[in-house]
């Protein structure tokens, strides 16, 4: 069963993927979702037997890497973590898996796609039963592979092939932190698996280490370098960019890719590794502080964007910041939770604006939508139910998660908890105000799309929308089920030795003493927001346009997505190319060319051609070189033998 | 353990069949089958005996094994002696592994003097393993030379149109480093009065004898490895040799001068090595960075694959001279990877200038649509080169970084920016070549792989995985030498510090 969990999707994928011609379609669709479906099925029994019977284990499958001290083996962790995530992954996955079946039916690889999507979920669950660094990171870049297939799954257009490398490379840069991390952790305890790293985690906390010639808390290195690869992953502030350009990829995967699973494993790596945070206070600061800011930062983006995806994308970045700060202020459970009520309500939305996009004939742009909520009743209460839990609408799912993590975030001892509480509370306000924009765009007012667009507006088949009432109803009770056991009372029963909080940083302990006014915050802010955007998109439709270009500076920022693409373009992108090709015309072949092979044969060349006029046939020549060579030796023989 | 002179038969075997096909006569068709069928079953039996080289290769121990020796040169000492150990040994199967697919490979490609060129690509076969096996100075020269002479007339007579420049810069910049390395044969047969290289290994040398050996012999390996900045010859001689050529040249020859640092530099200069390792780091990094720059800009699809071959031998260099257990055995298996990786890719690229003669990347596109199979082997190998984890790629980068990072955290760090340029630089390779709308007229006809070409790429496909997955199977093989060698190499160096101490 454990084994079957996790490799049933890659049966899937292998058989759709090399066999898709001979089974067809339907038979590619059937594989893949039937091995997802199983493994989702598994996965409620294994989540009862480890989650909730504390049945713990490790399957160990081979060995893998074996080289002096390093032993690196594949093998399966089953903890509540894993457990938590197991569910969800394949849970969310099943979902989107029979969501495409509907989706894609146009589509001529159909194969090909379902193929990617199993894939993706075998990667994502080696990633989350990894029991040791390297094979997270085994799971870490597979994601990331399946990502950049899926992304660019519409090989035909440019925009997707770029969009696919620009998600790898950036992923990459993320990498770069994440490796140098797993090498910290070697040398500083000669191990990479997880049991005896976090076993001797306390005996090393005082630690230090000496590295780029400056010594520091060996903890703390550890853990900003794996930081960086979190955030490459997660789509935190700076290493961000690549999850808009990310949604030219067919919604079924920014549902599944880009909302639900695959961002969120910086989240689930960083709780991986509580026992290593726990001992750096630096690290959660940082922590805390960068998810903090990208949670505000990709709010302000999200309101003005105008395609429906992209608005979804930047909330998904937005959410990814409350889940970092959460876990920055030691609420690691919290941003868990968060991150399985917002895996559901996120896929949702997705999905939600995929059917809204089918209806549409594939317009993205909300600017060419209005006017179609009577038309496509069920996806419209849909995302309704969506936007109420990410708005953190009471009783929704969100209210539950986003609330705790404030919570936490203001009763937390850091220091910087304030600061990610402010944060968040602006965040949350911009949340509610672009969450409505969207749906006020999308469903009322006049339609402004084509008639030939408006007439062809249908609702999506059954096999499309079974799925969103399936996460709908996730999006409504999971928060409200899962409340008591993930944050409550009966937390450190349920979570067991998967995750770590020491004594002294509790903040979600602290989370249920704060004041009232905390605990109403976000949801006043959260109605104010819904209200405005109700005055600018339903109440004064003008008003958009007039503040726009009152703050046009601010507006063309926003929209311009803080320059961050043109600030890389500027000074990583084009300087790499400029670099190798002066680095090609100017290093090797004008200078090691030219001095070395080229150089030497034009030079003897040149010298065989001197020496050839030497050989002039006079003999007065001859004998002149005589002369001279007797005198210059019989001066030599003179000054330095005689004397 | 067989009583059978394995190792002279892995080497001389395809001489046998070069022989062989010396004696074909008849029409100019006949001939050329003949001596493919010839080349191929040589090559795939000579395949098949190296086999029993593995099988029977007991890892445990770092003695020299299937060990053979015969007095050659007596007045002089010289022996012909061979074996191998756990450095050695994988780099003969490598070596008989690639031959047989380059020569099921070169059906279309070649088609003029087929017969010549089988018999060069055995002798070429030859002079490896030789090389890999010689325990002998004189015989390892000769074997270390001789691999340049098939090399050499393989790029020369089948080449593209710059062949005879390319054949001439390639010949000449490993002929130059080889002179020096003569020297410091010589030098050392004068001080040590033996030529055996076990012998040597255990000879202490002077010091400022070993800065000088070293030096001597870095000008040789480095040029082969190629190290920056005396690579400008790999590039003209990949995009001039034919696909085989190519494949080779990447898959065993680059390896040669890595194998050499760590049969000769190492074990008998441990202190000019300890003395140059920043040095060796300084190029190494400046070569992974440098050339993946490089390669970004390149507009052949050759040259790319050549410059990022001098950026993935950048990591060997790197951790051969770490010498930590990690680094020394990552640096190993980066050398048959991206012998297997490599060469691979030069093949995927031989596919399409069959079909098309042009290796410019701006004539293709949208390959996908035609050639799906092809679109899947080359994405395989491509994600190799970028070292995803579960290739073989992975392993080798990972280990060698890994090593290094506990000796010099910088050359780590660096050295792993070249990981990010490499992921740019072959994925907007394969953008350019595969995906996208399939416009170009000239591309409408391509056909997909045809059945030998897939029985060419399913054996490599299948060890990049294998290698990715399972790597112990091949780094048991190294443990035990890996292990004495770097023992041995801090014992010389303690020896050494002690003397200075002890001195007056």
């Amino acid at each position: 069963m454990d084994v079957a969990v996790v490799f049933l999707p890659l049966c899937g994928a292998f058989l759709a993927g090399f066999f898709g011609r001979r089974l067809g379609d339907t038979g590619a669709q059937l594989v893949t979702c039937g091995g997802v479906g199983l493994a989702a099925v598994l996965s409620v029994f294994i989540f009862a037997e480890v989650a909730l019977g504390g049945g713990e284990h490790t399957v160990p499958l081979l060995t893998w890497i074996q080289s002096g001290t390093l032993d690196v083996a594949w093998a399966l962790k089953f903890d509540t973590l894993t457990a938590v995530m197991l569910l969800v992954v394949t849970g969310v996955s099943f979902m989107v898996h029979v969501y495409a079946i509907g989706y894609m039916h146009h589509d001529p690889s159909i194969p090909r796609f379902m193929s990617y999507l199993s894939l993706f979920t075998f990667f994502m669950l080696m990633l989350v039963t990894a029991d040791n660094l390297v094979q997270l990171f085994f799971g870490w870049e597979g994601v990331g592979l399946a990502s950049y297939l899926l992304i660019g799954f519409w090989y035909d257009r440019p925009s997707a092939n770029a969009a696919a490398i620009k998600a790898f490379v950036v992923n990459r840069v993320g990498d770069f932190g994440f490796a140098l991390g797993i090498f910290a952790t070697f040398v500083l305890f000669d191990s990479v698996h997880f049991d005896t790293i976090f076993k001797a985690a306390a005996a090393h906390a005082e630690d230090h280490m000496t590295v780029f010639g400056m010594e520091g808390h060996a903890l703390t290195i550890i853990c900003l370098l794996l930081f960086i690869g979190a955030m490459g992953k997660s789509a935190q502030l700076g290493l961000h960019t690549w999850l808009p350009d990310a949604m030219e990829g067919p919604t079924p995967v920014s549902a599944l890719i880009h909302a639900a699973t695959m961002v969120t494993a910086g989240v689930f790596m960083v709780a991986r590794m509580s026992p290593l945070f726990e001992h750096s206070e630096t690290a959660l600061m940082v922590v805390t502080v960068v998810g903090a800011s990208t949670a505000f930062f990709a709010a302000t983006i999200g309101c003005v964007q105008n395609d429906i995806k992209r608005v979804i994308a930047y909330s998904t970045c937005s959410q990814l910041g409350y889940m970092f700060f959460a876990i920055g202020v030691s609420a690691y459970q919290a941003a868990i939770f968060h991150l399985m009520t917002h895996a559901f309500f996120k896929a949702l939305l997705f999905l939600s604006a995929g059917s809204v996009i089918h209806a549409m004939s594939g317009e993205q742009d909300m600017r060419r939508m209005g006017g179609i909520a009577g038309r496509i009743r069920v996806t419209y209460a849909m995302m309704w139910v969506g936007s109420l839990a990410l708005a953190g609408i009471p009783f929704f799912a969100g209210y539950y998660s986003k609330d705790i993590i404030l919570e936490a975030a203001f009763g937390a001892p850091s220091g910087v908890g304030r600061f990610a509480f402010w944060m968040g509370i602006a965040a949350a306000f911009m949340t509610a105000f672009y969450s409505w924009r969207l749906l006020f765009m999308t469903f009322h007012g006049a339609p402004r799309a084509d008639e030939k667009v408006m007439a062809h507006v249908h609702e999506s088949p059954a096999v499309m929308l079974v799925p969103l009432v399936l996460l709908a109803v996730g999006a409504l009770f999971s928060g409200f089920i899962g409340y008591e056991t993930f944050v409550g009372e009966s937390r450190e029963a349920f979570w067991g030795e998967a995750i770590v909080v020491q004594a002294a940083h509790d903040a979600i302990a602290a989370a249920h003493h704060v004041p009232v006014w905390v605990k109403l915050a976000p949801l006043v802010v959260g109605i104010v927001g819904i209200a405005l955007a109700w005055l600018f998109y339903i109440r004064l439709p003008v008003l958009p346009g007039v503040v726009a270009s009152m703050f046009n500076g601010l507006h063309r920022f926003l929209l311009n997505k803080w320059y961050f693409d043109e600030l890389y373009d500027f000074l990583f992108v084009r300087p790499a190319f400029a670099l190798g090709r002066s680095l090609w015309k100017g290093g090797d072949e004008a200078v090691i060319d030219g001095i070395g092979p080229d150089g030497v044969a034009s030079a003897s060349r040149e010298l065989a051609r001197r020496f050839g006029r030497l050989q002039s046939g006079y003999v007065y020549h001859y004998a002149f070189a005589m002369i001279v060579g007797v005198a210059a030796f019989v001066t030599w023989f003179m000054l330095f033998h005689l004397g | 353990m067989t009583e059978w002179p394995l190792l002279s038969l892995v080497t001389f075997l395809p001489l046998v069949g070069a022989a062989v096909i010396l004696t074909i006569r008849g029409e100019d068709a006949l001939v050329a089958r003949n001596a493919r069928n010839v080349a191929l079953l040589t090559s795939v039996v000579t395949f098949l005996v190296s086999l029993a080289l593995w099988v029977h290769f007991n890892p445990e121990t770092a003695d020299f094994q299937f060990v053979e020796k015969a007095e050659w040169l007596p007045g002089l000492g010289v022996n012909y002696h061979m074996g191998v150990d756990g450095i050695s040994v994988l780099f003969v199967l490598l070596s008989t592994f690639l031959t047989p697919l380059c020569i099921l490979s070169s059906e279309r490609a070649v088609t003029v003097r087929v017969k010549e060129y089988m018999i060069a690509f055995l002798v070429l076969e030859t002079m490896m393993v030789g090389m890999f096996c010689a325990l002998d100075l004189v015989p390892f020269y000769v074997f270390f030379e001789g691999v340049l002479i098939p090399m050499f007339i393989i790029i020369g007579v089948w080449g593209g149109p710059r062949r005879v420049y390319a054949a001439f810069k390639f010949f000449l910049y490993t002929l130059a480093g080889s002179v020096l390395m003569l020297l410091a044969m010589l030098a050392m047969y004068a001080t040590a009065t033996t030529t055996d290289i076990p012998t040597l290994m255990d000879f202490a040398f002077p010091k400022t004898m070993q800065t000088w050996l070293w030096l001597a012999f870095f000008a040789s390996f480095a040029v082969k490895v190629p190290m920056w900045p005396v690579h400008t010859w790999l590039p003209d001689a990949h995009v001039e040799a034919p696909t085989a050529g190519s494949v080779i040249l990447a898959g065993v020859l680059l390896k040669m001068g890595a194998y050499g640092f760590l049969r000769f530099s190492v074990p008998m200069f441990p202190d000019a090595t300890d003395y140059f390792t920043p040095f060796v780091y300084t190029l190494s990094v400046v070569a992974v960075i440098y050339t993946s720059l490089v390669a970004l800009a390149q507009e052949d699809m050759k040259k790319l694959i050549a410059y990022s071959s001098v950026a993935h031998m950048g990591f060997v260099t790197i951790g051969i001279f770490a010498l930590t257990p990690q680094a020394v055995e990552g640096a190993l298996f980066q050398m048959l990877s991206h012998g297997v990786v490599s060469g691979a890719l030069f093949l995927c690229v031989g596919v399409v200038y069959e079909r098309m003669h042009t290796r410019e990347i701006a004539a293709y596109g949208g390959l996908v649509h035609r050639m799906p199979v092809y679109a899947f082997v080359f994405m395989v190998f491509m994600l190799g080169a970028v070292g995803l984890p579960g290739t073989s790629g992975f392993v080798g980068e990972f280990l060698v970084l890994l090593g290094v990072f506990r000796v010099n955290a910088w050359v780590a760090a660096f050295a792993t920016t070249g990981v990010i340029l490499g992921a740019v630089y072959m994925l907007y390779l394969y953008r350019r070549i595969i995906f996208g709308k399939l416009e170009k007229p000239a591309l409408q006809g391509l056909l997909d792989l045809e059945r030998r070409e897939v029985l060419v790429f399913a054996p490599l496909l299948a060890l990049v995985v294998w290698m990715g997955v399972s790597p112990a199977s091949f780094l048991n093989v190294f443990h035990a030498s890996v292990t004495a060698l770097i023992e041995k190499n801090q014992v010389a160096r303690t020896a050494a510090e002690v003397l200075v101490l002890a001195g007056p």
